[in-house]
């Protein structure tokens, strides 16, 4: 076996120097009723040629989202991510290292996890960033719990516009503590007037921009509301791409931005591994959930980083914690800091007008299509079509001709008849002009 | 003239009149290390005996400090909150934590004497 | 002895001494500035089209100010991220023996796989039809998993072992809940990992510990007397925290059955087993797996993870979303909560799981086989239990007798050496290895936890085990002074915890003159 380097003759002399006749006396404290021998019903071992035949053979069952026109969105997007990126982070150091609780010898993580919490805060216009968490549906779950004990109040109020994945994970998450969220129906058109649901219990409002239609919103009035209530309000961004064009939650008034960082740096992988992003105002930093990494000095005074403010974890608090999190994303967290280094200001700006330019082409092309009503009126790189007739099957018809067209809202809000018909488009810097020809087309040809 | 009390979670409690002052000993700070972040009750609320009153965190690891006696707080020691060093320095006097009203004096008197506390600390070593 | 001094080509002595640079340079750790210290603005690492100029459709939501993020070159930024990686310990570069962690070897084969463009570049809400191969190979890894656990179902969207913990007390929860009988009390060893009573703290359960015996496993007894009809359910990591095959699992598991409460079961350390016993045959009733432990997923400097969970029958109803269920000789994944999964827990992550480290996990799986597997579990017992012979006579041992796949030292040997369990760690940094876990578990004192993995052949087990007998002679010897001043050839010193704690710096702010100026 490649992957084992002791010998027959190694693990001889070493049984001989435990004082042990056979690898079985080690197991002896095996109950003997669970004992088993020989080998489990499975196949024996493969070397690496046989293993990628196997495995690759599974993969080209598969429809490549690179390999077809493609226009899937709802909180994860195709984008382009440069070749340094994954180079750098199959360096061994980055990717055979662990959580960096040895400070000393792991100051590439901590200072590639403070250049991450910097950007994250930028971006976010917000003061302060964790190291990250599993994904942006869990981010947004743990948003809601950390306002519930900030504010020592029950109640979030979710927006029709929030992903329903997420609204999914805070109602599991909310189930077992409290009350549970109060869910407003989904609005594709928008509209939704949530500072009326404010209350003495709400400890939050959560809402999304570019909301999951999307659609853009300014929530300052609405951070207004909650303030004046003593409630948060809690942002969650999707597509973290907008954030180079479109005003971030902190000028809004954002108490706490939980968003899907997966954009920068990370491919799609079939929804995972992705990256959560936590951000929120100094104040309320000893109530976040997850790890950080500070600054600090050494015994010979040379800067240096460390995790810090470790006391809110599960590993020193338990059953206190602000979070049972551990792992949390760190890898994909460098693939993001890279990605974003890379761009820069410049890059960043640049790359996201060419996501809404993209989407404005391929809306206007959609327009033109017989039957087809554009109904999201300000976007970034996504946004709602109306169809003449359910969404679902002419989404697998296209796909049957080699276009990815989008999302039908039937497969993530199956019981709401009212959005049978409608489809979710997005189209990022990956597509290209020649893309959209072949959406405007396959979509009025399968129509017809 | 003021009555000085100890806990076996390593609190003192000095009683003035209707009130009393309570704080974490030397001997905890010690066991504690460098003191970096104290929580503190907000003005009023009502504690229980036994009940938790506050919060103090070393790099590594956090303790509960709980109320020896049931009362309402009256005043918070915002100092050490701003410069928890302090309790590491003066945990027996500017380091003092919360100021409570007493509900019910007489449960100070279950409490251990300093002679008893030194006692008690001499055989955990 | 080894060390860092090898690759500084210098005497240690003269390495730690030496004058400083110019540059900041020592051997090959040359000072990094952070990436916002290096900005020339306007520049970019990526070459991108010129955009068309179309007007925005924003509905005025534009941002209006600058982001702040610096500009660099592609060049600069391989530079920056290269000297950074060269500041970290890393398997690759050498035994990683963190206790209840299992650094084994990741083999570069399962990032090939992982990153082909049929999973890599699929999105979770194709349709279905054009994702075929990604269901057969979620319901082969499934397979895989329930052969080697002995157990009925597997929840696999958790995205690391602290949600999975969460997957499987929110499963408990439901089922107890299904029954009519909610219960409120949660029982935990005093070993377990801290993320055990966080979890179940999270599922709004009270928590009582279990005392461990002289032996180092459960209090059988005590056990027995905390459980009552108010008990939800245990928690317990098998093999333990102290490395020990908890040996009367079986009257624990009928006592948590007697008393009308699930078993649940940390799998962190399944490492150890693999192959050779079942925890479905242990009575266990859920049981998270960490792909990135067992089944040799990177841990990438803190995660992705991954956290699957066995459950018994009793439990799978309640199992989250998404389901990926066999029907009509084909794979249907089911998304919502009605039919079949009406009474699911619900969703708990976006999407469908931790592809990418599915693909990895399975790869490593096929590599080793049904025998490899069970070998690899084999070769981790039998190195820990070497290394616990070849230390034992200078360092402490907890528990005496075999070990699984970790051995636990205390720091009784260090007794009046003026050295502690921290100390010894970071000499052993000054010797170019990553030191074991220290102060885990909380019920011994000084703990250290050394977890060699399969990955290590003798030498390098002879390597560390001189190593470590020669710092801990160090130590009887009188030498705390070097001791306390350890690690000196590291990239860093220690590290003041204490101000960054009291006066966290948590990003980079401009300095305020370069503030001004850009205002």
């Amino acid at each position: 076996m490649r992957y084992l380097p002791l010998t027959a003759r190694d693990r001889g002399d070493m049984l001989a120097a435990i004082g042990v006749p056979s690898i079985d006396a080690l197991f002896a404290d095996v109950p003997a009723a669970a004992r088993r021998d020989g080998l489990v019903d499975l196949p024996r071992a493969m070397g690496e040629l046989e293993v990628e035949r196997r495995i690759a053979a599974m993969a080209a069952k598969n429809t490549a989202a690179g390999s077809v026109p493609f226009f899937l969105g709802g909180g994860a997007y195709r984008h382009h991510v440069p070749a340094a990126v994954d180079h750098l982070i199959q360096r061994g150091e980055f990717l055979t290292s662990y959580t960096p609780y040895q400070p000393e010898v792991a100051q590439g993580t901590l200072q590639a996890l403070f250049e991450f919490q910097t950007q994250v805060a930028l971006l976010t216009g917000m003061e302060v960033a964790n190291a990250s968490l599993y994904d942006g549906a869990t981010a947004c779950a743990e948003a809601v719990a950390m306002a519930r004990r900030v504010t020592r109040r029950d109640r979030a109020i979710l927006s029709g516009g929030l992903h329903p994945h997420y609204r999914e994970v805070c109602q599991t998450y909310g189930g077992f503590a409290g009350t549970g969220p109060v869910l407003m129906p989904p609005v594709p058109g928008g509209g939704e007037d949530l500072a009326r649901l404010i209350d003495r219990d709400t400890a939050c409002v959560v809402v999304q921009n570019p909301d999951f239609f999307g659609g853009l919103h300014d929530y300052s009035a609405l951070a207004d509301s909650c303030h004046a209530a003593g409630a948060l309000l809690v942002v969650i961004v999707a597509e973290v791409v907008s954030l180079g064009l479109v005003k971030p939650p902190g000028e809004m008034g954002a108490d706490i931005v939980a968003a899907e960082g997966q954009s920068f740096g990370n491919a799609l992988n079939f929804g995972g591994p992705h990256l959560g992003l936590f951000a929120t105002r100094d104040r309320y930093v000893r109530q976040m959930p997850g790890r950080l990494a500070g600054q600090t000095a050494d015994a010979d005074g040379r800067r240096g980083w460390v995790l810090t403010l470790s006391t809110r974890e599960q590993h020193i608090r338990r059953e206190k914690a602000t979070s049972n999190i551990c792992t949390n994303s760190g890898l994909c967290a460098l693939a993001f800091t890279i990605h974003l280094a890379l761009l820069g200001e410049a890059g960043l700006t640049r790359l996201a007008r060419l996501n809404h330019e993209a989407a404005i082409k391929t809306a206007d092309r959609l327009a033109a299509v017989p039957g087809v009503t554009v109904l999201t009126g300000s976007f970034f790189n996504e946004f709602t079509v109306q169809l003449p007739r359910a969404a679902g099957p002419v989404v697998d018809k296209l796909a049957a001709r080699g276009v990815l067209a989008g999302i039908p809202l039937s497969r993530l809000y199956p019981g709401e008849a009212g959005l049978a018909d409608l489809l979710l488009v997005a189209a990022t810097e990956t597509v290209t002009d020649d893309d959209i020809d072949r959406l405007a087309a396959g979509l009025t040809e399968g129509l017809r | 003239m003021s009555l000085l009390r100890f806990t076996k979670d390593h609190e003192w409690i000095r009683q003035e009149g209707d009130t009393a002052v309570i704080g974490i000993t030397d001997y905890a700070q010690e066991q504690l290390g460098d003191v970096v972040y104290v929580e503190l009750p907000e003005l009023g609320r009502q504690v229980e005996r036994g009940g938790e009153a506050a919060v103090v965190e070393s790099a590594k690891a956090a303790s509960e400090v709980y109320a020896p006696v049931a009362g309402e707080v009256v005043a918070v020691n915002d100092a050490i909150a701003a410069d928890p060093a302090t309790v590491n320095t003066d945990p027996m006097g500017n380091g003092w934590f919360i100021k409570l009203r007493l509900a019910e004096p007489a449960q100070l008197d279950g409490l251990m004497d300093e002679a008893a506390y030194r006692k008690f600390i001499a055989e955990l070593k | 002895m080894t060390g860092w001094s090898q690759a500084l080509g210098a005497h240690p002595g003269a390495a730690a001494g030496a004058a400083e640079t110019v540059s900041g340079n020592r051997g090959l750790q040359i000072e990094e500035k952070l990436l916002f210290e290096q900005d020339s603005p306007g520049h970019c690492g990526v070459d991108l089209p010129e955009p068309a100029g179309l007007a925005p459709r924003l509905g005025g939501t534009e941002r209006k100010g600058p982001i702040g993020l610096p500009g660099l070159s592609e060049p600069q930024i391989v530079r920056h991220f290269t000297r950074l990686s060269q500041k970290n310990y890393a398997i690759d570069s050498g035994i990683y023996p963190l206790g209840s962690c299992t650094m084994k070897h990741n083999p570069r084969l399962n990032e090939k796989l992982a990153r082909l463009p049929g999973f890599a570049d699929l999105h979770p809400l194709q349709p279905p039809a054009t994702v075929a191969g990604a269901l057969e190979l979620v319901d082969t890894l499934a397979h895989w998993l329930k052969t080697l656990t002995g157990m009925p179902a597997m929840a696999l969207s958790p995205a690391a072992g602290a949600h999975g913990e969460l997957c499987g007390m929110m499963t408990i929860r439901a089922a107890l809940t299904a029954r009519g009988d909610p219960r409120r009390r949660i029982l935990v060893p005093e070993s377990a990992h801290g993320t055990n009573p966080a979890t179940a703290a999270t599922c709004g359960y009270a928590i009582d510990n279990i005392p461990n015996n002289a032996r180092g496993r459960v209090d059988l007894a005590a056990l027995k007397a905390e459980l009552g009809g108010d008990v939800a359910a245990l928690m317990l990591t098998n093999p333990n925290t102290c490395g020990l095959f908890e040996d009367e699992i079986l009257d624990i598991a009928a006592a948590v059955h007697s008393a009308g409460a699930f078993f649940y079961c940390d799998g962190a350390n399944f490492n150890a087993i693999v192959g050779r016993v079942r925890p479905g045959d242990l009575g266990i009733d859920a049981l998270h797996l960490n792909l990135h432990k067992t089944f040799s997923t990177p841990h990438g400097g803190g995660g992705p993870g991954s956290g699957p969970v066995a459950l018994a029958a009793e439990l799978a109803p309640f199992a989250p979303l998404p389901w990926l269920v066999h029907d009509h000789g084909g794979l249907r994944l089911v998304e919502h909560r009605d039919g079949e999964a009406a009474q699911s827990i619900g969703r708990l992550k976006g999407f469908h799981g931790q592809i990418g480290m599915f693909v990895r996990a399975l790869a490593y799986m096929m590599s080793h086989g049904a025998d490899g597997l069970k070998q690899a579990a084999e070769d981790a017992v039998l190195n820990a239990n070497y290394l616990r012979v070849r230390l034992e006579g200078a360092l402490s041992l907890s528990y005496p007798g075999p070990c699984m796949h970790e051995v636990l030292f205390d720091d009784r040997f260090l007794k009046d050496t003026g050295a502690t369990t921290l100390d010894f760690a970071k000499a052993l940094i000054d010797e170019g290895f990553h030191p074991m876990t220290m102060y885990f578990p909380l019920i011994v004192h000084g703990a250290l936890l050394i977890e060699p993995t399969e990955s290590e052949s003798k030498a390098s087990l002879d390597q560390f085990a001189d190593t470590v007998l020669a710092l801990a002679a160090r130590a009887r010897g009188g030498d705390a002074t070097s001791f306390h001043a350890a690690p000196r050839l590291a990239p860093r010193r220690r590290l003041d915890e204490t101000t960054a704690a009291r006066k966290p710096v948590l990003r980079w702010r401009p300095e305020p003159a370069q503030r001004e100026a850009a205002e």
